[in-house]
């Protein structure tokens, strides 16, 4: 495993990366993931640790690239939240609701989810361009960061003003109707991945309840004199046997379940507020151009010229992000489509391995 | 273990699945008669004691070696003959039922039969080795069938004063029962008033009367007051499978069967209501208190065990209950788990539909509306196996641990003819200090008076003596028949368990298989 020294900037190489985020380890306070990436054109692999602030640079950087057209008609990829303090499942169990990935008790799966937004990242034509990510993903030593105002973008929608401009019509009907299927997405699929993560969750309590049940089971057995008491025991251990075998039932359907759909329908419920904020920057500035001609319209004829090049300016940005944004979610809906079709199958595969291997070894053990 | 790829299921074995009842009359018999037989295997190696000429009573007495050893209760069978002779007159020797045992007990020697009371058959040849698996289809060929179902809860009358009637269905060709069918109603009072017959009869000699199920003030209101919820409804269907396990088991025992009460109970179309088991009336009230007083004396009473067998039985049971407890516990935890796993995934079946609904992608939008059909049909999957953990697993654990309190009762029971016998014998003491008083004082007249006094306890000394090792032995007995019928009773339960964990996991295979080609359908 080689290790790289900084290297020239002016030799970027715009091929794509080969990203793991292996593994997750506690360093005092805060955590560090542990990246191993090898950029496809070379040979070279790299291998370094990075915290969580230093992704959301990376996240920041890529909204604040200078000098591409469109930038703001990118469906960014979401990062996902930041993880808490400590690893324990508390925090889930006294909220009702599951609000992130984190709270899912599993660090695997967080670092499975910070490892597909490098992903979703590097397989951008044209995020994967933006230095950030090179030095991000190359670099031994994490890339030197400035205080990040809490994501501009993330707050947008937030403000009471900015609430007015989410509903203003669209001129483009294409646009209007996205807007429009994205709301409705998007409180479906969070309502989804939300009962689905609760599932999950019980899948796994079952499997606690079985293993309590299956102990409890040998508490029992101790003498054997009888032959009635050492039947009776017999069937206690088959019994407890069975329950183990349903445990690890249990356990691994939970696994697969958070490891397919429940993974699937987080990461498009956060990517459909991706989307959605993509959607208001474009109405935003539709919003602009219409002001613009507005005032365009009741200028005053000294100051015509000016606003004759504001229009034109708003006009032209308007226009690259619209032919961005278009771009951008004819290959998202492609994307989710496709990603949505694996998690299924591989729900479903994974599925019926368990139930045959469980099956078959229930009817060969139910000859009691 | 487990992870094995893909394999076809076996079979599954059909030899086991004769059995119907676990509670049975003929099992019970049957179980009697392989002490020392590995159930599971099958591996027949009969014990001594059925090429023991005694009547079937003895083998029970004579399980491990050591127990010959015992003298408390097991003096002779002889004994035990000469109890039945004289017993009272609810455990009837039915003569016919006798000839008829006795003719299979020649042809096959495991005499099945719900009757204990056997004095005839001293004929008996020793059994040929039988596997498990022969014994239990030789129950099927038997001719002994009492067969109970309690089926059909329907509300009667309205209001405060409405009840619920159950049908209890008999078919037997039990000589005892004049017809081959009977179908009786019953409310749940009546099953109650049975079960205070019975224990008044047969608890203080000894015997483990099964109790009933449990009183439910709460349950019952909901049900006259008219609530049609689920709750309501399960509580129904508990109480019918309840009924029906403890009617099962009554008949299951070879005593009880034989008393008159059960088979009016079975019989007769009206029953006179059975008012003493109200809870709140006055017969009640007098139960709490009686019972109560007896909790007191039973914490006075410190008996001088001869045997220690029982008293290594009682702490076995002790432990026994304990354990019991916390598996119902476990059980009570995992049904309930599956519940909400059942309505969540009912929950997410919903979710999912909608989202299918508003998907574009037409593709997409019919898989997802197929895995919300296919979630729907796991929800009701869960809910299934919800019930079975519930019904077979946890309500077997409840049985029990109500089971083993009657077990202690028949110790208790035990304990106080010691009692009284001992305090007979202070009460003769005291007869005869005051006769040799009298004696002393020279007053003859008394004198004859004393003597009469002093026979009439020596014979009631002698009377309770032998009433204990009397109870003694049927506690004995008792003790061991339940331990085989609980060995029985779980086995069947847990095949029944694994059955239906087996069809849950089939179902499982095939509601996902059905679900793979829409699933590769997408784009």
């Amino acid at each position: 495993m080689m290790d790289a020294g900084i290297e020239d900037n002016s030799n970027h190489d715009f091929s794509g990366y080969d990203v793991r985020v292996t593994d997750a380890a506690q360093n005092g306070d805060t955590f560090v993931y542990v990246i191993k990436s090898q950029q496809i054109s070379s040979d070279m692999e790299y291998r370094f640790e990075r915290e969580f602030e230093d992704f959301e640079w990376l996240h920041h950087c890529l909204l604040t690239q200078e000098g591409v057209t469109g930038l703001h008609g990118i469906i960014f990829p979401p990062l996902p939240a930041k993880p808490g303090t400590s690893l324990s499942n508390s925090e889930a169990k006294t909220k009702k609701k599951i609000e992130s990935l984190a709270m899912v008790d599993d660090w695997q799966m967080y670092c499975r989810a910070l490892e597909e937004y490098l992903h979703l990242v590097t397989a951008h034509p044209v995020l994967v361009k933006n230095p950030a990510v090179h030095s991000f993903l190359k670099h031994r030593e994490p890339p030197i960061k400035t205080k990040v105002k809490k994501g501009i973008f993330n707050k947008l929608t937030q403000a009471v003003e900015e609430l007015r401009k989410e509903h203003h019509k669209d001129i483009d009907d294409f646009f209007q109707n996205e807007r429009d299927s994205n709301l409705t997405l998007t409180a479906f699929t969070k309502a989804a991945a939300e009962k689905f993560l609760e599932i999950v969750l019980t899948e796994q309590k079952i499997a606690i309840a079985c293993g309590h049940f299956s102990t409890a089971l040998h508490l029992g057995i101790g003498q054997d004199d009888d032959p009635a008491d050492y039947a009776f025991a017999k069937m206690c251990l088959k019994l407890s046997e069975v329950l183990d075998t349903v445990k690890k039932n249990f356990e691994k359907v939970a696994e697969n379940d958070l490891n397919t759909l429940g993974f699937n329908l987080e990461l498009h419920s956060r990517f459909q507020d991706a989307e959605k904020e993509m959607l208001f920057r474009r109405t935003c500035k539709l919003v602009d151009v219409e002001t613009a001609n507005k005032n365009l319209g009741q200028a005053k004829p000294h100051k015509k010229a000016a606003m004759e090049d504001i229009k034109k300016a708003a006009d032209k940005e308007f226009d690259e992000i619209s032919g961005m944004a278009k771009v951008e979610i004819q290959r998202y809906h492609r994307e989710r489509v496709r990603a949505f079709q694996k998690a299924l199958i591989e729900l479903e595969l994974a599925a019926t391995c368990f139930c045959c291997s469980s099956t078959g070894w229930l009817s060969l053990n139910s000859h009691v | 273990m487990a992870d094995d790829s893909e394999r076809v299921p076996p079979p599954f074995p059909e030899s086991e699945q004769r059995e119907t009842d676990p509670a049975d009359g003929e099992s019970d018999e049957d179980s009697d008669d392989f002490e020392g037989e590995d159930i599971f295997t099958g591996n027949s190696q009969p014990s001594e004691p059925k090429k023991d000429p005694l009547p079937p009573a003895a083998p029970t007495t004579t399980t491990t070696t050591s127990s010959n050893t015992k003298t408390n209760g097991l003096h002779s069978d002889d004994e035990e003959q000469d109890i039945f002779a004289e017993a009272t007159v609810e455990l009837a020797l039915d003569s016919p039922l006798n000839n008829r045992k006795r003719e299979p007990a020649q042809a096959k020697p495991s005499a099945p039969g719900p009757s204990l009371t056997v004095t005839g058959p001293s004929t008996l040849k020793p059994p040929p080795a039988k596997t498990f698996e022969e014994l239990e289809e030789e129950e099927e060929e038997d001719a002994f069938e009492l067969n109970i179902a309690v089926t059909n809860p329907e509300k009667v009358g309205d209001g405060m004063n409405a009840y619920m009637a159950y049908k209890v269905s008999t078919q037997t060709n039990l000589p005892m029962f004049k017809c081959k069918t009977y179908t009786v109603k019953r409310r749940f009072s009546d099953f109650l008033g049975l079960y205070e017959k019975l224990s008044e009869k047969h608890s203080q000699n000894g015997y483990i009367v099964p109790p009933p199920p449990e009183k439910s003030i709460l349950g019952m209101t909901k049900v006259k007051v008219g609530k049609e919820d689920s709750s309501s409804v399960e509580f129904v269907e508990r109480r019918r499978a309840s009924l029906e396990r403890y009617l099962q088991r009554v008949v299951s025992h070879p005593s009880l069967l034989q008393d008159p009460d059960v088979r009016e109970f079975l019989e007769k179309d009206e029953l006179p209501r059975a008012v003493s088991t109200q809870a709140l009336s006055g017969a009640g009230f007098l139960k709490m208190i009686n019972r109560a007083t007896d909790a007191v004396s039973k914490m006075t009473i410190k008996m001088n065990e001869s045997d220690i067998w029982f008293e290594e039985k009682l702490l076995e049971v002790e432990s026994e209950d304990q354990h019991l407890r916390k598996l119902l516990s476990v059980v009570e935890t995992l049904v309930n788990h599956r519940k909400e796993l059942s309505s969540n995934t009912a929950m997410f079946a919903k979710s999912v539909a909608m989202l299918g609904s508003s998907e574009d992608n037409t593709a997409l939008s019919r898989a997802l509306s197929q895995l919300a059909e296919v979630e729907d049909k796991i929800e009701q999957l869960h809910q299934d196996q919800a019930c079975n953990d519930f019904f077979i697993l946890a309500e077997l654990f409840a049985d029990y641990i109500r089971l083993l309190t009657a077990v202690r009762g028949s110790f208790d029971h035990r304990m106080k003819t010691w009692q009284r016998w001992q305090d007979a014998q202070t009460t003769l003491q005291k007869k005869r200090e005051n006769e040799a008083k009298l004696l002393w004082a020279n007053k003859p007249d008394k004198l004859q008076q004393a003597k009469d006094e002093i026979s009439e306890w020596e014979s009631k000394v002698t009377q309770y003596e032998r009433d204990f090792e009397r109870v003694s032995a049927t506690v004995r007995k008792e003790v061991l028949r339940f331990e085989k019928e609980k060995a029985m009773d779980f086995k069947n339960q847990l095949v029944r368990y694994l059955e239906t964990l087996l069809h849950s996991h089939q179902q499982l295979i095939k509601y996902w298989e059905a679900f793979l080609p829409e699933a590769k359908a997408i784009a």
